[in-house]
């Protein structure tokens, strides 16, 4: 037994995987904890707006809210329509999930907290994001249904539009950053000027940019036309109920805090300090970042309560026809200045 | 390192699996599914082999965009299958054919290692050490073959018109809307307000002349 913990087998291969499974798990299960009180933030948020309370039954000001939730959607029976294609509905949510935790794995909490720092963590998260339209087409295909199915071609088509915009906007940040290492990008974010050094003053129009194409990417409101509930009853989840149902709530919201902590990275210097001294920088890095990305969060939830939905129409205008030339012209602009100005990275 | 073997082995095994279901599943929207799979696993693969840039582009272009388009045409057209099952003897020579071309060149690629021992010094762009995957095929991609990358470009430019072209109708029955018209409206422009005395009414209404 001894000689097998010395070989080269259990140094070299099992234990790094074991390890590496471990930090899998443990940030799995912060994560999920995180999105629970992530859920309740969102609907103690849109109370507030609208001078009510929000989930305050359940635990000290309802904090136990989203877990009562969980036990309820895990005890309910699942249904499955008879005309529905089985296997694809079942595959439907899962695949949802399944993707939107992926791109956990790529995302640095703090300076080498990470689970894969690999060099093209940027392109990792923007293929990731570009698969979870497979989750809400499977769903609309296989229900059988109309109104699912009309929302799954909708919202193909609209997250497919913002992907575009959002592709340019981090191109821009690529290019100043050098690199398509997510690490990195934060390091080079990382100057003396703090606060005002992170990405977002120099690229302000294409934060904006990012920030309104992620809530379309996510389909948050006002583009939440997947779900349109005054016209497609519930959009493409219409046949859903019980434990599929939850996991499709939870791959959205896991995907909107993928989207948060990708604008924290690209745009507000992750982990780093706003303040660059003393006290403000001996707090540790994961604190900054959990609320930078809390911050997005917040900007996101209050666009869901402030905003009125978008005709669809308007939605495809405003993603072909102001964001896609802004963007692109923007790549251009930054690519310029950065090359005749000298402040190209090398 | 056994973990690089046991998931090549994976990878390899699965796609090499979706792609036979492919073609032998009978749902075509099933077919779609398991090119998707095949196109993932494809990408592990490439990462397996170090092309991690490829490996993302794959995903990106193909099953983030091309596939969801393929899926978009499939689920919208009612295939018969009765019909498509009909033609089946009448392709096999021809399907045949293409089967043997490809298994020709397959062959002939696997086997340029034992035509040719030198071959792998041959290539005409080696990757460069001590620079990541995706720096290496920049510096290739924009210095050494810039007009090809442009001459392809160009070729997918034409391919968009094209496009827009053959799909772009104005019709004269549908009202277009013109979000800068509308928000140049002011209310002087779009309403006209009246004293009506009590009793009187509209004199000398005409609804039709301020109504914009």
């Amino acid at each position: 037994m001894a000689e097998f913990f010395s070989s080269p087998l259990w140094t070299g291969t099992l234990w790094p995987a074991l390890i590496m499974i471990a930090q899998s798990l443990l940030l799995l299960v912060v994560l999920l904890i995180a999105i629970a009180y992530i859920l309740l933030a969102d609907r103690k948020i849109w109370a507030a707006v609208q001078i009510r309370r929000g989930p305050n039954v359940v635990g000290p000001f309802g904090l136990l809210q989203s877990f009562a939730d969980l036990l309820k959607f895990v005890l309910k029976e699942p249904v499955i329509p008879s005309s529905a294609n089985k296997g694809v509905f079942l595959l439907a949510p899962l695949v949802s999930c399944v993707l939107a935790l992926a791109a956990w794995a790529v995302i640095p909490v703090n300076l080498n907290w990470v689970i894969a720092d690999i060099n093209v963590g940027v392109l990792y998260i923007f293929a990731i994001s570009s698969l979870s339209i497979y989750g809400i087409i499977m769903a609309g295909w296989s229900s059988n249904s109309k109104y699912p199915f009309m929302a799954a071609l909708r919202s193909a088509a609209q997250m497919v539009s913002y992907e575009v915009s959002i592709g340019f906007v981090i191109i821009t940040v690529l290019l100043c950053a050098g690199s398509l290492n997510l690490t990195q990008i934060i390091a080079a974010q990382d100057t003396k000027l703090g606060l005002f050094g992170w990405y977002w003053l120099p690229l302000f129009p294409m934060f904006v940019v990012f920030y309104v194409s992620a809530l379309a990417e996510t389909n948050r409101p006002p583009f939440d036309l997947v779900e349109a509930e005054s016209e497609l009853v519930a959009g493409f989840m219409t046949e859903y109920g019980s434990t599929p149902y939850l996991l499709f709530m939870l791959g959205e919201y896991v995907a909107i805090t993928t989207m948060c902590a990708l604008a924290t990275i690209l745009f507000l210097g992750g982990w780093l300090s706003p303040i660059p001294f003393a006290p403000f920088t001996w707090v540790p890095g994961v604190i900054w970042f959990v609320l930078k990305t809390f911050f997005m969060f917040f900007l996101i939830a209050m666009a869901k309560a402030i905003v009125p939905r978008y005709r669809y129409d308007q939605l495809m205008r405003l993603g072909w026809k102001v964001f896609l030339p802004l963007s692109l012209a923007m790549v251009i602009i930054v690519a310029a200045v950065l090359q005749f100005g000298g402040l190209a990275p090398q | 390192m056994i973990f690089p073997a046991l998931f090549f082995y994976l990878f390899a095994g699965i796609c090499v699996a979706s792609a036979v279901m492919v073609i032998a599943s009978r749902n075509p929207v099933h077919s779609v599914l398991f090119l998707i799979l095949a196109f993932v696993n494809a990408s592990g693969l490439f990462i397996l082999m170090g092309a991690e840039f490829l490996a993302m582009l794959l995903i990106v272009v193909y099953v983030g965009a091309v596939a969801v388009l393929f899926l978009f045409v499939i689920m919208m057209l009612d295939v018969d299958f009765a019909q498509l099952r009909a033609g089946f003897l009448e392709y096999l020579p021809f399907g045949l054919l293409i089967g043997a071309i490809f298994l020709a060149e397959l062959l002939l690629v696997a086997g340029g290692w034992a035509i040719n021992p030198n071959i792998a010094t041959t290539i005409t762009s080696p990757i460069p050490t001590g620079v990541s995957n995706t720096q290496a095929l920049g510096l290739v991609l924009y210095t050494k073959y810039i007009h090809y990358f442009q001459l392809s470009s160009l070729v997918l430019l034409v391919a968009m018109i094209g496009a827009i072209v053959l799909t772009l109708r104005h019709k004269a029955s549908v009202k277009r809307q013109d979000i800068n018209v509308q928000n140049a409206r002011t209310p002087a422009l779009a309403m006209e307000v009246r004293k009506v005395a009590v009793g009187q009414g509209l004199q000398d209404a005409d609804a039709g002349e301020w109504v914009k």
